[in-house]
């Protein structure tokens, strides 16, 4: 399957913290062929690093897309059956409007002058894509992570265009440990004097910085027995563990192809995110959703343990909501969801399947 | 009709008698419901709105994979979490003998539904009562086949024991079905059934 990200380009879009973006683009790619009644499309959302590139062959790089295994011909996500969106988030670095767009007002990069962007905020534009795509509603969200989040609030915020929502390794609010982490991520960055208050287009970007960042980011991925049977204590040279040579490579992997400042809004945009603000509980958060529920956790995610998960399919249960739930076995750690794919597929296929039989 | 089901779908008599009672376009709830068997056939043939509840990892997925929502948990907590009258019936399938705490289980059922299906193997048949006689020893039968040391089952109830406990509840037994083998029996059914099918309500 060869894909090409495309674009689409909107006037402006409001945003929760009063600003209007104007304008506004966001990059995404579909696979498979929507149906003549429009009712077979499910919209995938990406975690934190992820990217519009989901599935398939990349037409110029010839990279593979992130969920690949997940997301094809008689996949998971079956695109001989269903039409399957992908679009990377706003305030992102990947072909959507973020922090390193360039402001048409001034003709230089936004920098650290972008608005601040929520998840609702990146969820609306991609119900912006959805409507500009023809289709008044989707079979399915579904996505890990910080795209566990997006699924939630898409079921909350447009309960009528949802049929079903598959939330993955994901929570309704981040832990204390969770910011935590990101904060470290973020401080990383903040403290490389290349850094430069976010002004750093066009000049020497702050890598080493993002690059710490990220490789806080891999240890929290993995788990202690991954990591055990991944690197055990074996020397990559003289002078470094395995661990520690591959920690280097992924953080200096990733500085190519990520913007440190899209780094800092988006782990904002996470930690800030909280189902249950300004409402009593996550029950009423949920007072008004009609969609149908698989959520998904695994018994190693230590990031996202599954006792989050089980908040959310509580709260759901107690309002009666349709809502499966598996705590697949795993030794990944939160990188299960892109790794333990068999199981996962096999979930997502039949409630796919019942969805669209009972639903669609 | 219900020798037809068992033979060619799920090869439990018990399941036959539950698919007979309940009424199509209901809202069903099967705890301890397996790989969701009994749910997708229900689902299929009587256009419930099927939910269950299953403690095994590997069969919850089964279940899911056949299109079931199920929810991966104990029973007891599971019930705890529903609101009142959320469910037309909740179903307890050959599960109660196996339950830690049984009232509460059947409180907390006709607490969230309508109506409680329970189905239970009867240990008062007589093979059990001669093989419990004869050998001194806890039965090991057709209907109990395991050893005592490795028995899921740890209340060992009867269907004189099921009909009291509904008394001094002051519930009601809306439809009573006792089973031997594939057939219906009613005569002497505390000696003669191996499994028995009540309905009931509060």
């Amino acid at each position: 399957m060869i894909t090409e990200t495309q674009l689409a380009r909107f006037d402006s879009i409001p945003l929760d913290g009063g600003m209007t973006l104007e304008p506004v683009q966001v990059a995404y790619e579909t696979y498979g062929e929507l149906n003549a009644a429009k009712s077979n499309a499910i919209l995938i959302l990406h975690a934190f690093s992820g990217d519009a590139h989901a599935a398939g062959t990349d037409q110029e790089s010839g990279g593979l897309g992130w969920w690949d295994n997940m997301i094809g011909p008689g996949k998971g996500f079956d695109t001989d059956k269903y039409f399957v969106i992908c679009s990377n988030v706003l305030s992102g670095c990947r072909g959507t409007s973020g922090p390193s767009s360039v402001n048409p007002a001034t003709g230089c990069p936004y920098g650290m002058t972008f608005p601040p962007v929520t998840i609702p905020d990146m969820v609306r534009l991609q119900k912006m894509l959805v409507n500009h795509l023809g289709i008044q509603r989707l079979l399915a969200v579904s996505g890990g992570s910080m795209g566990a989040m997006q699924a939630l609030e898409w079921a909350v915020a447009y309960p009528e265009s949802v049929a079903a929502a598959i939330p993955i390794a994901g929570t309704a609010r981040h832990s204390p440990q969770q910011i935590a982490f990101n904060e470290v991520g973020r401080q990383a960055i903040m403290a490389d004097p290349d850094w430069n208050e976010g002004n750093y287009y066009g000049k020497r970007p702050p890598a080493r910085g993002l690059a710490v960042a990220r490789m806080v980011g891999h240890i929290t991925y993995m788990s202690d027995q991954s990591m055990r049977e991944k690197f055990g204590r074996r020397l990559h040279d003289q002078n470094q563990f395995e661990v520690e040579s591959y920690l280097r490579y992924r953080g200096s992997q990733f500085v190519d192809r990520f913007d440190a400042n899209s780094y800092l809004y988006i782990t904002k945009a996470m930690d800030y995110y909280d189902l249950t603000a300004e409402r009593n509980s996550l029950s009423s958060a949920f007072e008004n959703v009609k969609s149908r529920f698989l959520v998904i956790s695994f018994t190693s995610d230590w990031l996202y343990p599954s006792y989050q998960s089980l908040e959310i399919v509580r709260a759901l249960r107690g309002r009666n909501c349709d809502v499966a739930y598996c705590e697949l076995p795993s030794n990944y750690g939160h990188d299960a969801f892109l790794v333990t794919v068999a199981e996962q597929a096999e979930l997502v296929r039949g409630f796919l399947a019942s969805t669209f039989r009972e639903r669609a | 009709m219900a020798q037809a089901f068992v033979r060619t779908l799920l090869g439990r008599s018990d399941y036959a008698i539950i698919s007979e009672i309940v009424e199509p376009n209901t809202k069903i709830l099967d705890l301890g419901c397996g790989e969701g068997e009994l749910l997708a056939w229900l689902a299929e043939h009587k256009h419930v709105d099927a939910r269950g509840v299953e403690i095994s990892g590997p069969k919850v997925q089964q279940a899911i994979a056949r299109g079931v929502s199920v929810f991966h948990s104990d029973i007891e907590e599971a019930l705890a979490d529903l609101p009142d009258q959320a469910f037309d019936y909740v179903i307890l399938s050959q599960t109660l003998q196996e339950s830690r705490a049984p009232l509460k289980v059947l409180s907390e059922m006709l607490r969230v539904g309508r109506r409680a299906i329970v189905a239970f193997p009867n240990f008062g048949h007589w093979t059990v009562r001669l093989a419990h006689l004869f050998t001194g020893r806890a039965p090991k039968t057709r209907l109990f086949p395991h050893d005592w040391y490795d028995s899921p089952n740890i209340h060992f109830l009867t269907v004189h024991d099921f009909e009291a406990l509904v008394r001094s509840q002051k519930w009601n037994i809306e439809k009573r079905i006792f089973l031997q083998g594939a057939r219906q029996i009613s005569f002497l059914p505390n000696l003669l059934s191996e499994v028995a099918v009540f309905l009931v309500t509060k």
